[in-house]
């Protein structure tokens, strides 16, 4: 293997590494602690405030405006499936009142991944 | 420069819908109350009046307890004194406002001379100044007074905008804020729409979404969160800053081309303010 070839392997290797990056949004193996701090943002009004909408297992006071969250494996294909839908809902449906999370900023990159794997886990 | 890009696109945006062929506002009057009637089908039309408490059955019941002794009557009292007061000139709201001061009904109003939308808190404001006197402050303040205190020698006045049409201007400025009242808008990404249309009835926490039909009638609204009486547009700043949207000017373009389509959408219920809302 020429050194042009090596490098050009491991640019495409860099290559595949940040588009799976950017397409597998989370760690394969999220620890409990991933799912609680996602759980936290998904409950504290300031932040992912779900329950705002959607009533959760656990979470007070919830509102009825969108499906409960549960069984979200049988809803969603993938976890990167679930979290293009928190990032932006009105890609799916443009009618939707789901804020769109990651296109306004309204939560971190980091931030929506832990969501991801709270509401994975329902 | 992102910014001003969004900008852009929404007068774009803005330019195209005007541009465009247009439902008329008594077609769209009549969809927006049939929206309504169809949605909640054992609530008489009369009872939109009452805002949430049309369609939330607990929370009237304490709404109902609350009207027993009307937070806001202190207001109306106080308003009567400011109408009755005369200025520094010697003059009165009345000179003004012959006709005072049941005259809630007629507003909002288009002033063809100045070509806007003229309201009642405006329109005091104008007289006020036109006698040498300070204009009152649009949100919080004695401009509740002597509002609560022309609500309530207005009730039973029937909600009627008219958008005269000689001037397109008006049907302009009506379709500014039907547009404002359906655009989404904040960091959150809501419309006026998403919520008191859309979703009016629905839960959003332990709230009840209230329908937007008769959101008008009933201003100034003693609001218990508030512990005191505010304006409409006081409130629709709340609304926007809820949704993490910049508020715009109380009584500046925006908010009367808005509270122009809106009480059109009401036309026909009866006026009951001032109001309590916890």
């Amino acid at each position: 293997m020429t050194i042009s070839t090596k490098l050009l392997g491991m640019a495409s290797a860099g290559v595949l590494l940040a588009g799976q990056l950017a397409l597998v949004p989370v760690a394969s193996a999220a620890g409990p602690s991933m799912i609680e701090e996602g759980m936290k943002l998904a409950f504290t009004r300031k932040k992912g405030n779900c329950l705002a909408c959607h009533a959760i297992a656990g979470g007070q006071a919830a509102g009825n405006i969108a499906p409960p969250l549960g069984a979200m494996q049988s809803r969603f294909k993938s976890k990167a499936e679930l979290k293009a839908q928190i990032a932006d809902a009105t890609v799916k449906n443009p009618e939707t009142s789901m804020p769109p999370f990651g296109r306004h900023k309204i939560l971190s990159d980091a931030e929506i991944n832990k969501v991801v794997e709270f509401v994975w886990s329902l | 420069m992102k910014h001003l890009l969004k900008k852009i696109a929404m007068l774009a945006v803005v330019g195209g819908i005007a541009a465009s062929a247009q439902a008329s506002p008594e077609a769209d009057r009549e969809a927006f109350q049939n929206f309504y009637k169809n949605r909640f089908t054992s609530v008489a039309k009369e009872e939109y009046v009452n805002g949430i408490y049309a369609i939330d059955p607990v929370g009237r019941e304490n709404w109902e307890a609350i009207e027993e002794f009307p937070p806001y009557e202190p207001f109306i009292d106080e308003g009567q004194a400011m109408w009755e007061k005369p200025f520094a000139n010697g003059k009165t709201y009345k000179d003004c406002f012959a006709d005072g001061p049941a005259i809630a009904g007629i507003y909002p109003l288009w002033d063809k001379k100045n070509g806007m939308v003229v309201t009642l808190a405006l329109a005091l404001n104008k007289c006020r100044e036109a006698n040498g006197e300070k204009p009152l402050k649009y949100k919080k303040g004695p401009i509740n007074d002597i509002l609560s205190y022309i609500a309530y020698e207005s009730r039973g006045q029937k909600t009627n905008v008219i958008i005269p049409k000689d001037d397109p201007r008006a049907l302009a400025a009506y379709e500014k804020g039907k547009k404002f009242y359906y655009t989404r808008r904040g960091q959150l990404n809501f419309s006026c729409a998403n919520c008191h249309l859309q979703n009016a009835g629905m839960n959003i926490r332990a709230d009840t979404l209230s329908p937007a039909l008769g959101h008008t009638t009933h201003f100034p609204v003693y609001r218990s969160k508030w512990g005191t009486v505010g304006t409409l547009h006081r409130r629709v700043t709340g609304c926007n800053k809820q949704v993490r949207a910049k508020p715009f000017k109380a009584q500046g373009e925006q908010y009367r081309n808005l509270e122009y389509f809106l009480t059109y959408m009401s036309n026909g219920l009866e006026l009951n303010g001032p109001g309590a809302r916890k």
